[in-house]
């Protein structure tokens, strides 16, 4: 089958897709944008976390089919989608409080999703490199993501709150001290820049 | 999208001097916040297949026949492959003993096993054709533990073993058993006023690293092939690919992908001969992508093991005699196995004095998953039994269990089982100090100013199991002594290559070598080494592959030692180069050129004293200066074995633990408040980073002591929880929060004094939990990991 | 495999109808993991994710009518005065990821044991909106669960909706795991107090081939509520009641020993959720009593 549908701000045309492929699958393996990650393709991990109408899910459990005009953001438009929300006063009021509802109505502009170069990185995005959250590196991208929308939602949280908003996310490698470094960071530059 | 993913080189410069001993970021860092690092899963070429592996759905059997007709013809399926189509002789491979067939061979002895390979042009064709792999067995009796391993009558799990360890081994069921024998433990019991006896049991751990096992093999037109993985280490790999592929080495050109973590599940092959046979087959490219459930299946685990344990204590608190009888479960393949049991038994009495000692370790071979290295291997096993027995003793004695632990403590100079004294700083008592120093973390932290108890700091979590009832908080202390490095006498070894040269004006050294990353920071710590020994601010880390010389395995925290070493001492040589180069050059000018000691500090030449010869764009002008050299570690002795007497392991890494745990006594529910950890690195090359290890570790030793363990069905031999639903590790939930004390005492044998530093804080955090439960609860828990039934005796 | 893509509830009947043996996604979180991992090649796949009704909700006078796809997210931020049991379940369900995705409809759909939403439906009481091309019929919940992943639908029905009845009375639900977070439940136990009918409902997950209530622990419980006065005199309940209840509700179960927890342990756990819930509800209760009458 056919889907046709938006991934950071860009229309795609995915074609020959078998009715069985994760919207993980189309977005990796069709589209070539691999930042999202395999780890278990049964949302036991966050690893494939993408923004879905504005909404983090797990990529690998969505159905190729169920996207067909709807918008994606992956890893790989995180900056720019962080950039875009910035511009547009984003959390400038300190009441970004974003619902699923508020979250579905985003929209995207189109940028270089492939090379994701003319990239600054978004806030989220330098605080895990700065905190020293980044080992192996491959729950990286559905971390970020999941962060990322948590700030949007709450850009005060305490730890309890990040603990509960990343409890979807494994990692392997960090004890997640510095993820927690990270997020933190995030939160404090943010309401620095207010 | 036409052309493979390669990884790229990683350059990073800055204006500070970004040496040793400074945070400097990962140069990796940008590519994967970007999503654009390419791991081996993300590898992707024009016309590529998918490669599909049929695994054996039965532990034990003999294969009465497969047949293929139907796969073959299944529309876009170009290749299925058996052990008949195998091209050469060598059909085998194994990390030490050459025993895991390729594809099987008339008989499976572990569930999961590779019977036969798919290439087709989707996955889902791929696994449809595989499902139409029609395999008869014959099912066998399965071997699941010592007692039917090595019963009179047992099928040999390996008939005709010719490996170097069958002459020695009680049974050939037992792959190795290694004794430590040292003064004379019956005389030394007599004088043991208490004795505790215990009997552990530790569950097969999983390594659960994210990016499941996945590579790219691309055929070449000099009949070669290219191979885009992740491992451990490309030059073993490579020895044992090549042979089975009838292609010389320089023919399988291997180049390291980005790599979803290891700990110690990548040192064995997995998918790599498989997707190179495809490849050859084909003559098309063929990736491999495990999904979670084939990991569970792709991979060795963590040894289980049971552990018998006797230690004997005086009246005043010191330590007579211990005895130990240590049974890891190999399962099918060797693996790693007679590595696992040098360090268990090596290293079964802990960071203790005991001078009258009698230790056994075996590793055996049974129809379960093979086991092989995981992070602390057989150091891990023991510690959890030798702390639990530490403070059963100190207990019976009357003692403080830190202070019980810190009488017996060994130090600098203690003659360890095997007869080798301990040459460098052993801080165990300190490390016991700092960690129980450590300010407390508040209590009931659940309570909010409302009236609610916030449930995500209690035990259950989000499930809303307690609000404060039944639960009691306690707390426990482990200490535990890992080697570093190969040990028994393995050449174990480092290649770097190094450059220098001018480039955009600008000095820039390049460092190559085949070492591994795998997360934990390497690449990092090769460029801070280069700019220290180089003066340089801009070094490029080029990517791993077997065009340089082999780095050895990125395990047994040996990375930074052995490959940093051998990037410092090519450094060292480049410098020296670079010197000559000057003093061809401007020797004239200046006296100091001959007289003075020489460093390379800020792209310049300067003196000891501080005085500027020479920019090094200036020495260098046009040239480069290229050395690649090996460099190796002080040479180590295989333990005796009989008595197991040998200078065995080339350095030793400490770290303590203290555990805080609050449980709900009721329900058998943990909730890990803090763990503590106090670990002496030598010196911290990059200190971020070392702390990142510390945390890892600890969390993963967590992980083992209240959740993770691969669960084998005792009748079948068959796996029960092969996905993330079923084998849970620690989120970010179940991780408290982990303060580390870094201690620095050099190592005068090691580059900078450093200590190998990742396996350490993997065994002694087990025990600590463990210790803490049964402070809380009052149960003598023999077994880890624990489980809400073993604390609610339900 | 074809895939099913209805723009309307209409639609997706008629798809149903001509296709039985369709399998409805909407969250995905059951069906694609059964994909993903090759346990399950259906035939056909139903995509409800363009039916925006089922995901939308009315609250009524005396239930919610909650569409099956709601997300658990929603439940949990929009619900909770109507509905605190199954919010509180709701917060349970794996990950957030999982719960912007999943709803109730896909846990009454796959029916297994395990589904965090039924023991807090069972205990609020709530009917099961069926409908195909022939009609629609409300199923009570008692009735829905029929075995191990089975349930009531006939082969063309989809579930449009839950009728949950709004709740009267304090409601409470745990569930035990063995991690902190992102867990499949060992056993879960939910319960309510419906002050207005002075009776008590509880369900159980994971401790019987289906979910189940602990009928003659209710009906001990409301009878000695009843005796008591309690509903009245918002006294303390006594120890030895709540021992009763907690061993009513462990006796209701029926449980096998599996990778996730041994038998004997979940009778165990759903008696001590029991007597914990009991505690919690029957406070909140009283100190709702207390604060509305104004009595000390």
């Amino acid at each position: 089958m056919r889907v046709n549908f938006t991934v950071n701000g860009r229309p795609q045309e995915a074609d020959d897709v078998w009715e069985g492929e994760s919207l993980l699958y189309v977005l990796r393996e069709r589209l070539g944008l691999p930042g999202s990650k395999n780890a278990c393709e049964q949302g036991e991990c966050g690893s494939c976390t993408v923004r879905l109408d504005g909404v983090p899910v797990c990529s690998c459990l969505v159905a190729a089919g169920q996207v067909e005009g709807r918008e994606v953001v992956t890893v790989e438009g995180l900056a720019e989608f962080a950039k875009q929300r910035a511009e547009h006063g984003g959390c400038a009021t300190g009441s970004c409080g974003t619902s699923l509802d508020e979250a579905r109505r985003w929209e995207s502009k189109p940028q270089d999703s492939h090379t994701g170069e003319g990239g600054e990185l978004s806030p989220i995005q330098q605080a895990f490199i700065d905190a020293g959250a980044v080992q192996c590196g491959f729950c990286t991208p559905g971390l970020l993501v999941a962060a990322d929308e948590m700030l949007e939602r709450n850009p005060t949280p305490t730890d309890a709150d990040i603990r509960e908003a990343l409890s979807g996310n494994l990692c392997r490698c960090t004890g997640y001290e510095k993820i927690m470094d990270a997020v933190r960071l995030a939160a404090a530059r943010q309401s620095e820049a207010v | 999208m036409g052309t493979t993913g390669t990884p790229t080189n990683l350059t990073q410069g800055s204006r500070t001097r970004g040496g040793i001993g400074e945070s400097t970021l990962r140069p990796d860092g940008i590519l994967k916040v970007t999503g654009e690092f390419a791991y081996s899963s993300d590898m992707w070429h024009e016309d590529m297949l998918w490669g599909q592996i049929l695994r054996s759905t039965v532990a034990h059997a003999e294969i009465v026949s497969i047949d293929t007709g139907e796969a073959l013809a299944t529309p876009g399926v170009y290749a299925v492959m058996t052990y008949d189509d195998l091209p050469t002789e060598v059909k085998n491979y194994g990390l030490e003993i050459q025993d895991t067939p390729v594809l099987a061979h008339g008989k499976v002895r572990h569930h999961g096993e590779p019977v036969a390979i798919v290439a087709a042009d989707h996955p889902e064709t791929a696994r449809r054709a595989a499902a139409k792999i029609k395999v008869e067995y014959r099912e066998l009796p399965v071997i699941t533990d010592e007692a039917s391993a090595t019963a009179p009558d047992a099928i040999l799990i390996h008939e005709g073993r010719d490996d170097h360890h069958i002459g020695h081994v009680p049974h050939p069921n037992i792959v190795h058993r290694q004794p430590i024998v040292r003064g004379n433990v019956e005389e030394a019991a007599k004088k043991a006023d208490f004795v505790v006896k215990g009997e552990y049991t530790f569950g097969m751990q999983d390594q659960a690293f994210l990016g499941p096992e996945s590579g790219l093999a691309v055929p070449a037109e000099d009949g070669g092939v290219d191979l885009y993985i992740a491992t451990q280490w490309l030059h073993s790999d490579l020895r044992q690919i090549a042979p089975v592929l009838g292609l010389p080495e320089d023919k399988v050109r291997m180049t390291l992908s980005g790599v979803g973590g290891a700990f110690g599940g990548r040192e064995d092959l997995s998918m790599q001969i498989h997707a190179c046979l495809l490849a050859l087959r084909t003559g098309k490219p063929v990736k491999i992508v495990y999904n979670r459930f084939e990991s569970f299946f792709g991979h060795v685990h963590r040894h289980p093991a049971k552990l018998y344990y006797e230690h004997g204590a005086t009246k005043d608190g010191k330590l007579t005699h211990l005895k130990a009888r240590i049974v890891l479960d190999g399962g099918a393949y060797a693996s790693a196995s007679p590595a696992v049991v040098g360090n268990a038994s090596s290293l079964g009495a802990g960071p203790y004095v005991v001078d009258d000692v009698d230790i056994e370790a075996i590793a055996l071979y049974t129809n379960n998953p093979p086991c092989g290295a995981m992070r602390g291997f057989g150091a891990v096993q023991a510690c959890f039994a030798y702390e639990a027995q530490m403070d059963k003793l100190a207990d019976k004695v009357g003692m403080d269990r830190v202070a019980f632990r810190q009488l017996n403590a060994m130090e600098q100079g203690t003659v360890m089982p095997t007869g080798q004294v301990v040459d460098s700083p052993a801080p165990v008592a300190e490390l016991l100090r700092r960690v129980k120093a450590m300010p407390m973390p508040p209590e009931q932290q659940w309570l909010t100013a409302g009236e609610a108890a916030d449930v995500r700091q209690l035990p259950g979590g989000l499930s809303n199991t307690t609000h404060g009832e039944g639960v009691v908080r306690g707390v426990g202390y482990a200490v535990g002594i890992k080697n570093v490095g190969f040990s028994e006498g393995f050449d174990d070894y480092s290649t770097a290559k190094v450059r220098m040269e001018v480039v955009g004006g600008e000095p820039v050294a390049t460092v190559h070598t085949a070492m591994a990353e795998v997360g934990q920071g390497g690449v990092t710590v090769h460029a801070q080494i280069a700019r220290t020994e180089l003066g340089v601010a801009q070094v490029t880390i080029q990517p791993a592959d077997t065009q340089v010389g082999s780095a050895g395995s990125t395990s047994a925290s040996r990375q930074t030692y052995v490959t940093g070493g051998a990037v410092k001492n090519s450094c060292e040589l480049v410098r020296e180069k670079v010197l000559e180069l000057g003093r061809r050059k401007f020797g004239t000018y200046h006296p100091a050129w001959a007289t003075a000691e020489l460093l390379l500090e800020g792209g310049k030449v300067v003196t000891d004293g501080g005085e500027v010869l020479a920019d090094l764009v200036d020495v260098l002008g046009d040239e480069s200066v290229e050395i690649e050299a090996e460099w190796r570690h002080r040479p180590t002795e295989a333990f005796d074995l009989r008595t197991g007497q040998g200078f065995g392991h080339v350095q030793y890494t400490f770290a303590a633990h203290r555990a805080v745990v609050e449980v709900d006594t009721e329900l058998g529910l943990v909730k890990v408040i803090e763990l503590a950890c106090a670990q002496d690195v030598g010196k911290a090359l990059n200190p971020l980073s070392v702390l990142g290890q510390i945390q890892g570790g600890t969390t993963q030793g967590l992980g083992i002591a209240v959740m993770e363990e691969i669960i084998v069905d005792p009748k079948t031999a068959k796996v029960k929880n092969p996905s993330f639903t079923d084998y849970l590790i620690p989120t970010i939930l179940d991780t408290p929060t982990i303060p580390v004390d870094v201690l620095e005492l050099a190592d005068d044998h090691a580059p900078y004094g450093l200590r190998g530093i990742g396996e350490a804080p993997t065994l002694s955090s087990t025990p600590a939990v463990l210790a803490a439960i049964r402070n809380a609860t009052g149960l003598e828990l023999n077994r880890t990991p624990v489980r809400p039934e073993h604390l609610t005796g339900k | 495999m074809d895939f099913l893509r209805p723009a309307s509830w209409e639609e997706a009947l008629a798809a149903k109808a001509e296709h039985p043996t369709a399998v409805p996604i909407a969250g995905g979180t059951d069906v694609m993991v059964e994909i993903n991992f090759d346990h399950r090649r259906p035939e056909y796949l139903l995509d409800l994710n363009r039916v925006g009704e089922l995901s939308e909700w009315e609250v009524g006078e005396e239930s919610v009518r909650l569409g099956a796809s709601v997300p658990y997210t929603r439940i949990m931020e929009n619900l909770r005065g109507e509905l605190p049991g199954l919010a509180l379940a709701s917060h349970t369900v794996a990950s957030p990821q999982i719960r912007n995705r999943g709803g109730v409809g896909g846990n009454l759909g796959t029916a297994s044991p395990a589904g965090d939403a039924h023991p807090a439906l069972l205990a609020a009481g709530a009917e099961v909106e069926a409908e195909s091309v022939r009609g629609t019929r409300l199923i009570p919940i008692d009735a829905f669960y029929t075995g191990v992943k089975r349930n009531a639908l006939a082969p063309d029905e989809l579930i449009r909706a839950v009728h949950i009845k709004k709740a009267d009375g304090p409601q409470q639900y745990s569930k035990v795991g063995t991690r902190n977070a992102m867990v499949i439940a060992v056993c879960a136990f939910g319960l309510a107090l419906h002050p207005e009918t002075r009776t008590v409902r509880t369900g159980i997950g994971s401790a019987a081939p289906t979910p189940v209530r602990a009928k003659a622990a209710e009906e001990f419980l409301n009878a000695a509520l009843d005796e008591g006065g309690f509903w009245d005199n918002g006294k303390i309940i006594t120890p030895s009641v709540a021992k009763q209840f907690a061993d009513l509700c462990s006796a209701a179960c029926n449980p096998i020993d599996d990778v996730r927890g041994t038998a004997s342990y979940r009778r165990h756990a759903v008696g001590i959720m029991a007597r914990r819930t009991l505690t919690w509800t029957w406070e909140s209760y009283r100190g709702t009593a207390a604060h509305t009458e104004g009595v000390a």
